[in-house]
Protein backbone atom coordinates (compact mmCIF):
# COMPACT_ATOMS: atom_id res chain seq x y z
CA UNK A 1 0.00 0.00 0.00
CA UNK A 2 1.26 3.39 -0.93
CA UNK A 3 2.18 5.64 1.88
CA UNK A 4 2.62 9.37 1.81
CA UNK A 5 6.04 10.87 1.38
CA UNK A 6 6.57 12.64 4.68
CA UNK A 7 9.37 13.19 7.15
CA UNK A 8 9.04 10.80 10.08
CA UNK A 9 8.77 13.42 12.78
CA UNK A 10 6.48 13.92 15.72
CA UNK A 11 5.04 17.06 14.14
CA UNK A 12 4.13 15.12 11.06
CA UNK A 13 2.65 12.33 13.12
CA UNK A 14 0.42 14.73 14.99
CA UNK A 15 -0.70 16.37 11.77
CA UNK A 16 -1.49 13.03 10.13
CA UNK A 17 -3.44 11.81 13.13
CA UNK A 18 -5.56 14.93 12.92
CA UNK A 19 -6.13 14.33 9.25
CA UNK A 20 -7.12 10.74 9.84
CA UNK A 21 -9.64 11.83 12.41
CA UNK A 22 -11.16 14.34 10.00
CA UNK A 23 -11.23 11.83 7.17
CA UNK A 24 -12.91 9.19 9.29
CA UNK A 25 -15.54 11.66 10.38
CA UNK A 26 -16.04 12.94 6.84
CA UNK A 27 -16.33 9.41 5.58
CA UNK A 28 -19.08 8.60 8.04
CA UNK A 29 -20.98 11.77 7.25
CA UNK A 30 -20.72 11.31 3.50
CA UNK A 31 -21.83 7.72 3.76
CA UNK A 32 -24.90 8.76 5.74
CA UNK A 33 -25.57 11.45 3.18
CA UNK A 34 -25.43 8.96 0.32
CA UNK A 35 -27.81 6.64 2.13
CA UNK A 36 -30.33 9.39 2.70
CA UNK A 37 -30.01 10.68 -0.86
CA UNK A 38 -30.60 7.22 -2.26
CA UNK A 39 -33.65 6.80 -0.08
CA UNK A 40 -35.11 10.05 -1.40
CA UNK A 41 -34.03 9.28 -4.93
CA UNK A 42 -35.93 5.99 -4.98
CA UNK A 43 -39.13 7.76 -3.97
CA UNK A 44 -38.68 10.47 -6.58
CA UNK A 45 -37.70 8.04 -9.32
CA UNK A 46 -40.87 6.01 -8.69
CA UNK A 47 -42.96 9.17 -8.84
CA UNK A 48 -41.15 10.17 -11.99
CA UNK A 49 -41.97 6.93 -13.69
CA UNK A 50 -45.65 6.95 -12.75
CA UNK A 51 -46.01 10.57 -13.80
CA UNK A 52 -44.32 9.96 -17.11
CA UNK A 53 -46.52 7.01 -17.90
CA UNK A 54 -49.63 9.07 -17.23
CA UNK A 55 -48.38 12.03 -19.22
CA UNK A 56 -47.37 9.96 -22.21
CA UNK A 57 -50.72 8.25 -22.32
CA UNK A 58 -52.79 11.40 -21.99
CA UNK A 59 -50.60 13.30 -24.39
CA UNK A 60 -51.21 10.59 -26.96
CA UNK A 61 -54.98 11.01 -26.60
CA UNK A 62 -54.79 14.80 -26.81
CA UNK A 63 -52.58 14.84 -29.87
CA UNK A 64 -54.69 12.24 -31.57
CA UNK A 65 -57.73 14.47 -31.14
CA UNK A 66 -55.75 17.30 -32.59
CA UNK A 67 -54.76 15.27 -35.62
CA UNK A 68 -58.39 14.27 -36.13
CA UNK A 69 -59.55 17.83 -36.02
CA UNK A 70 -56.90 18.75 -38.53
CA UNK A 71 -58.16 16.08 -40.82
CA UNK A 72 -61.74 17.33 -40.59
CA UNK A 73 -61.19 21.07 -40.82
CA UNK A 74 -58.78 22.76 -43.12
CA UNK A 75 -55.32 23.67 -41.86
CA UNK A 76 -56.08 27.31 -42.23
CA UNK A 77 -59.12 27.14 -39.98
CA UNK A 78 -57.20 25.31 -37.25
CA UNK A 79 -54.24 27.66 -37.43
CA UNK A 80 -56.51 30.61 -37.23
CA UNK A 81 -58.39 29.14 -34.30
CA UNK A 82 -55.44 28.52 -32.04
CA UNK A 83 -52.74 30.89 -33.17
CA UNK A 84 -53.73 33.48 -30.56
CA UNK A 85 -54.02 31.85 -27.15
CA UNK A 86 -56.43 33.19 -24.57
CA UNK A 87 -54.01 32.82 -21.76
CA UNK A 88 -50.34 33.03 -21.17
CA UNK A 89 -48.86 30.59 -18.73
CA UNK A 90 -46.24 32.03 -16.47
CA UNK A 91 -44.15 30.02 -14.10
CA UNK A 92 -42.99 30.76 -10.62
CA UNK A 93 -39.58 29.19 -10.39
CA UNK A 94 -37.56 28.74 -7.28
CA UNK A 95 -34.81 26.51 -6.09
CA UNK A 96 -35.36 23.99 -3.37
CA UNK A 97 -32.70 22.09 -1.56
CA UNK A 98 -32.72 18.33 -1.16
CA UNK A 99 -29.71 17.25 0.89
CA UNK A 100 -27.93 20.40 -0.21
CA UNK A 101 -28.61 19.78 -3.90
CA UNK A 102 -30.30 22.78 -5.47
CA UNK A 103 -33.25 21.41 -7.41
CA UNK A 104 -35.93 23.41 -9.18
CA UNK A 105 -39.39 23.88 -7.82
CA UNK A 106 -41.81 25.15 -10.40
CA UNK A 107 -45.30 26.49 -9.84
CA UNK A 108 -47.76 27.75 -12.37
CA UNK A 109 -48.72 31.36 -12.08
CA UNK A 110 -51.50 31.58 -14.57
CA UNK A 111 -52.47 34.81 -16.15
CA UNK A 112 -55.81 34.29 -17.70
CA UNK A 113 -56.96 37.05 -19.96
CA UNK A 114 -60.41 35.63 -20.49
CA UNK A 115 -62.48 33.24 -18.47
CA UNK A 116 -62.88 30.86 -21.34
CA UNK A 117 -59.90 28.70 -22.15
CA UNK A 118 -60.87 28.11 -25.77
CA UNK A 119 -59.28 30.78 -27.90
CA UNK A 120 -61.76 30.32 -30.75
CA UNK A 121 -65.45 30.31 -31.41
CA UNK A 122 -67.15 26.96 -31.35
CA UNK A 123 -68.73 27.37 -34.75
CA UNK A 124 -65.54 27.18 -36.75
CA UNK A 125 -63.98 23.98 -35.49
CA UNK A 126 -64.94 20.49 -34.51
CA UNK A 127 -65.49 18.97 -31.14
CA UNK A 128 -62.25 16.98 -31.31
CA UNK A 129 -60.27 20.17 -31.04
CA UNK A 130 -62.24 21.22 -27.96
CA UNK A 131 -61.50 17.91 -26.34
CA UNK A 132 -57.83 17.92 -27.16
CA UNK A 133 -57.39 21.49 -25.94
CA UNK A 134 -59.20 20.65 -22.73
CA UNK A 135 -57.04 17.57 -22.12
CA UNK A 136 -53.89 19.51 -22.91
CA UNK A 137 -54.91 22.27 -20.55
CA UNK A 138 -55.32 19.81 -17.71
CA UNK A 139 -52.20 17.96 -18.74
CA UNK A 140 -50.09 21.06 -18.53
CA UNK A 141 -50.06 20.95 -14.76
CA UNK A 142 -48.81 17.40 -14.90
CA UNK A 143 -46.26 18.26 -17.55
CA UNK A 144 -44.81 20.99 -15.39
CA UNK A 145 -44.75 18.62 -12.44
CA UNK A 146 -43.03 16.05 -14.62
CA UNK A 147 -40.39 18.57 -15.60
CA UNK A 148 -39.75 19.38 -11.97
CA UNK A 149 -39.61 15.76 -10.84
CA UNK A 150 -37.47 14.64 -13.74
CA UNK A 151 -34.99 17.41 -13.19
CA UNK A 152 -34.83 16.60 -9.49
CA UNK A 153 -34.24 12.98 -10.39
CA UNK A 154 -31.43 13.87 -12.79
CA UNK A 155 -29.68 16.11 -10.35
CA UNK A 156 -29.99 13.74 -7.44
CA UNK A 157 -28.62 10.89 -9.54
CA UNK A 158 -25.69 13.07 -10.50
CA UNK A 159 -25.02 14.08 -6.93
CA UNK A 160 -25.31 10.51 -5.66
CA UNK A 161 -22.74 9.38 -8.18
CA UNK A 162 -20.33 12.12 -7.16
CA UNK A 163 -20.88 11.43 -3.50
CA UNK A 164 -20.30 7.72 -3.96
CA UNK A 165 -17.00 8.48 -5.60
CA UNK A 166 -15.98 10.64 -2.68
CA UNK A 167 -16.95 7.95 -0.18
CA UNK A 168 -15.01 5.35 -2.13
CA UNK A 169 -11.96 7.56 -2.38
CA UNK A 170 -11.99 8.12 1.35
CA UNK A 171 -12.65 4.50 2.20
CA UNK A 172 -10.22 2.86 -0.17
CA UNK A 173 -7.47 5.40 -0.69
CA UNK A 174 -7.20 8.25 1.76
CA UNK A 175 -7.88 6.44 5.03
CA UNK A 176 -5.65 3.39 4.35
CA UNK A 177 -2.90 5.73 3.15
CA UNK A 178 -3.04 7.79 6.29
CA UNK A 179 -3.11 4.73 8.53
CA UNK A 180 -0.15 3.26 6.71
CA UNK A 181 1.84 6.47 6.99
CA UNK A 182 1.04 6.88 10.67
CA UNK A 183 2.21 3.32 11.29
CA UNK A 184 5.39 4.01 9.35
CA UNK A 185 6.19 7.15 11.33
CA UNK A 186 5.50 5.41 14.64
CA UNK A 187 7.85 2.56 13.75
CA UNK A 188 10.50 4.97 12.60
CA UNK A 189 10.26 6.97 15.81
CA UNK A 190 10.44 3.81 17.93
CA UNK A 191 13.43 2.69 15.94
CA UNK A 192 15.16 6.02 16.56
CA UNK A 193 14.43 5.77 20.23
CA UNK A 194 15.86 2.24 20.43
CA UNK A 195 18.98 3.20 18.55
CA UNK A 196 19.44 6.16 20.88
CA UNK A 197 19.17 3.87 23.91
CA UNK A 198 21.60 1.40 22.42
CA UNK A 199 24.04 4.18 21.65
CA UNK A 200 23.82 5.42 25.23
CA UNK A 201 24.43 1.92 26.60
CA UNK A 202 27.36 1.48 24.25
CA UNK A 203 28.90 4.80 25.30
CA UNK A 204 28.38 3.90 28.96
CA UNK A 205 30.20 0.55 28.62
CA UNK A 206 33.01 2.22 26.70
CA UNK A 207 33.36 4.78 29.47
CA UNK A 208 33.37 2.03 32.13
CA UNK A 209 36.06 0.03 30.28
CA UNK A 210 38.37 3.01 30.24
CA UNK B 1 -35.62 35.10 -14.17
CA UNK B 2 -36.89 31.84 -15.47
CA UNK B 3 -40.61 31.83 -16.07
CA UNK B 4 -41.48 30.69 -19.57
CA UNK B 5 -42.41 27.37 -21.12
CA UNK B 6 -41.57 26.27 -24.61
CA UNK B 7 -42.25 23.29 -26.81
CA UNK B 8 -39.96 22.20 -29.62
CA UNK B 9 -41.16 19.77 -32.24
CA UNK B 10 -42.60 19.48 -35.68
CA UNK B 11 -45.27 21.99 -36.52
CA UNK B 12 -48.30 19.73 -36.68
CA UNK B 13 -48.01 18.28 -33.21
CA UNK B 14 -46.61 21.33 -31.48
CA UNK B 15 -49.32 23.70 -32.59
CA UNK B 16 -51.85 22.22 -30.19
CA UNK B 17 -49.81 23.58 -27.28
CA UNK B 18 -50.27 27.07 -28.60
CA UNK B 19 -53.90 26.93 -27.60
CA UNK B 20 -53.07 26.52 -23.93
CA UNK B 21 -50.62 29.35 -23.74
CA UNK B 22 -47.29 27.63 -24.24
CA UNK B 23 -44.80 29.10 -26.65
CA UNK B 24 -44.13 26.77 -29.54
CA UNK B 25 -41.18 26.40 -31.86
CA UNK B 26 -41.33 24.51 -35.10
CA UNK B 27 -38.21 22.53 -35.61
CA UNK B 28 -37.27 19.23 -37.18
CA UNK B 29 -33.53 19.53 -37.76
CA UNK B 30 -31.12 18.52 -34.97
CA UNK B 31 -28.75 21.44 -35.60
CA UNK B 32 -31.59 23.87 -35.54
CA UNK B 33 -32.86 22.33 -32.31
CA UNK B 34 -29.46 22.72 -30.68
CA UNK B 35 -29.36 26.41 -31.50
CA UNK B 36 -32.92 26.79 -30.36
CA UNK B 37 -32.18 25.23 -26.98
CA UNK B 38 -29.15 27.44 -26.56
CA UNK B 39 -31.18 30.50 -27.36
CA UNK B 40 -34.13 29.55 -25.18
CA UNK B 41 -31.98 28.86 -22.15
CA UNK B 42 -30.55 32.34 -22.47
CA UNK B 43 -33.96 33.88 -22.85
CA UNK B 44 -35.19 32.56 -19.53
CA UNK B 45 -37.18 29.50 -20.37
CA UNK B 46 -37.64 27.38 -17.28
CA UNK B 47 -39.12 24.36 -18.97
CA UNK B 48 -38.49 23.21 -22.51
CA UNK B 49 -40.45 20.27 -23.82
CA UNK B 50 -38.90 18.62 -26.80
CA UNK B 51 -40.09 15.85 -29.09
CA UNK B 52 -38.50 12.55 -28.15
CA UNK B 53 -37.18 11.95 -31.64
CA UNK B 54 -35.35 15.26 -31.63
CA UNK B 55 -34.08 14.80 -28.10
CA UNK B 56 -32.57 11.49 -29.07
CA UNK B 57 -30.65 13.08 -31.92
CA UNK B 58 -29.19 15.83 -29.77
CA UNK B 59 -28.79 13.79 -26.61
CA UNK B 60 -25.42 15.40 -25.85
CA UNK B 61 -27.05 18.79 -25.36
CA UNK B 62 -29.92 17.30 -23.38
CA UNK B 63 -27.54 15.37 -21.14
CA UNK B 64 -25.37 18.40 -20.52
CA UNK B 65 -28.38 20.42 -19.44
CA UNK B 66 -29.14 17.89 -16.73
CA UNK B 67 -26.54 19.25 -14.36
CA UNK B 68 -28.10 22.68 -13.82
CA UNK B 69 -31.45 23.40 -12.20
CA UNK B 70 -32.74 25.45 -15.13
CA UNK B 71 -33.80 25.02 -17.87
CA UNK B 72 -35.46 21.66 -17.42
CA UNK B 73 -35.43 19.93 -20.78
CA UNK B 74 -38.05 17.21 -20.91
CA UNK B 75 -38.45 14.78 -23.78
CA UNK B 76 -42.07 13.93 -24.47
CA UNK B 77 -43.55 11.80 -27.24
CA UNK B 78 -45.09 14.33 -29.59
CA UNK B 79 -45.46 12.05 -32.57
CA UNK B 80 -47.86 9.16 -32.59
CA UNK B 81 -45.30 6.66 -31.47
CA UNK B 82 -42.81 7.74 -28.87
CA UNK B 83 -39.32 6.31 -29.07
CA UNK B 84 -39.23 5.61 -25.34
CA UNK B 85 -36.34 7.99 -24.91
CA UNK B 86 -37.84 9.61 -21.83
CA UNK B 87 -38.40 6.30 -20.08
CA UNK B 88 -34.91 5.17 -20.93
CA UNK B 89 -33.43 8.30 -19.44
CA UNK B 90 -35.21 7.63 -16.14
CA UNK B 91 -33.80 4.13 -16.23
CA UNK B 92 -30.36 5.53 -16.91
CA UNK B 93 -30.65 7.84 -13.93
CA UNK B 94 -31.58 4.97 -11.68
CA UNK B 95 -28.66 2.95 -12.93
CA UNK B 96 -26.36 5.89 -12.39
CA UNK B 97 -27.51 6.41 -8.83
CA UNK B 98 -27.97 2.88 -7.60
CA UNK B 99 -25.54 0.95 -9.78
CA UNK B 100 -28.21 -1.36 -11.11
CA UNK B 101 -31.78 -0.85 -12.10
CA UNK B 102 -33.78 -2.32 -9.26
CA UNK B 103 -36.88 -0.22 -9.72
CA UNK B 104 -38.06 -0.95 -13.22
CA UNK B 105 -36.68 -4.31 -14.21
CA UNK B 106 -39.85 -6.13 -13.19
CA UNK B 107 -41.81 -4.76 -16.12
CA UNK B 108 -39.29 -5.52 -18.84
Amino acid sequence: MAQLKVNPTRMELKRLKERLKTSARGYKLLKDKTDEMIRRFVVIARENKILREQVEQELGIALQGFVFSRAVSSNQVIDEAIIMPNRIIELQCNKRSIMNVAVPSIDIKEQSVAQDMYPYSFTSVTQELDNSVEILDKLLVKLIKLAEVEKTCNMLADEIEKNKRRVNALENVIIPQLEETIKFIKMKLDENERSATVRLMKVKTMLEQN
Amino acid sequence: MYNRIGVIGNKDSVLAFNAVGVEVFDCTQPEHAKELIKRLSKEGFAVIFIAEQLAEQISDVVTRAKTQPYPAIVAIPLDKEGTGYGMRSIKKDVEKALGIDILFNRED
